[in-house]
């Protein structure tokens, strides 16, 4: 089942709703690198509160997202990592970086905010 | 032990079904919700490692027990090109259809015991553990009931 992704003013916003093969998160992938072009978002917010595992593909493939947006002009913020999800993701010792995190959707959305108003005001 | 789970590995889904099986005999046994995460996350890489370069093989969970804790053991058998040199494939960045290259390394953070056997041309084990330790109480009531 491929990932929903909505739109909401300048950012898109996929929600995870399961347990995702590698290739749909691949196709969540390309979706988010076409719809940013598409839509001109300036921010995307991944919502992972339904994924029980992220192991070290998911990780990378969150990364090339959040990275290939950037090529693209957006910044990436993933919301909603479960508590025993972080643990194992320490002590796997995945490194998401540069991915910028928040602990929900709304404090995903103010993220993008502060990362996109320099630009607003810059008139672009 | 009647609670044995095999599972075959072939394709991008039966990943999860395995680290969703592998997390449902963690619960069973008692482990707590991070321990279990814990659990199907290294399921999730072995069975990637299967899937990726060995063209898929079987997963077998069962539960261990001996004298002070118990646990599950995860035993990932295929019978694929094998691995040519398992001190390398176990560092950090080896390989890179397996994400960071961490897979296997990472599995073996995530565990309490992990074990690698490779035959060049015959195929790979791996077989990884996860303890849970008792404590007096529980050891109490099961001698009581027979079974300590």
């Amino acid at each position: 089942m491929a990932v929903p992704i909505l739109k909401q003013g300048d950012y898109l916003i996929a929600s995870i709703q399961a347990a995702l093969t590698d290739s749909e998160v691949l196709g969540l992938r390309d979706d988010l690198a076409d719809q940013v072009g598409k839509f001109r978002s300036r921010g995307i917010v991944i919502d992972v509160t339904a994924l029980d595992v992220i192991d070290s593909f998911v990780a990378r493939s969150l990364r090339t997202i959040a990275l290939t947006a950037r090529l693209r002009g957006a910044e990436t913020v993933i919301v909603g990592i479960q508590p025993d999800v972080a643990v194992a993701m320490v002590q796997f010792e995945l490194n998401l970086e540069p991915l910028q995190t928040a602990l929900d959707l709304e404090e995903g959305i103010t993220v993008l905010q502060g990362a996109t108003r320099g630009v607003d005001e810059d008139g672009r | 032990m009647a609670d044995e789970i095999r599972i075959a590995i072939a394709v991008d889904p039966d990943m999860v079904k395995a680290r969703a099986e592998g997390r449902a005999l963690a619960a069973r046994l008692g482990f707590s919700r991070t321990d279990a995460t814990l659990v199907a996350t290294a399921i999730s890489e072995i069975a990637r490692n299967m899937v990726v370069h060995a063209d898929g093989g079987e997963i077998v969970m069962t539960p261990v027990y001996d004298d002070t804790r118990y646990g599950l053991v995860v035993v990932a058998r295929d019978s694929g090109p094998g691995i040519r040199d398992i001190p390398a494939a176990m560092q950090d960045g080896y390989g890179s259809s397996s994400g960071l290259g961490l897979g296997l390394p990472g599995a073996r953070r995530l565990m309490d015991e992990f074990r690698i056997e490779s035959e060049c041309g015959k195929g790979t084990t791996v077989t990884m553990k996860k303890w849970r330790v008792r404590d007096e109480l529980e050891r109490l009531r099961e001698q009581r009931s027979g079974r300590g």
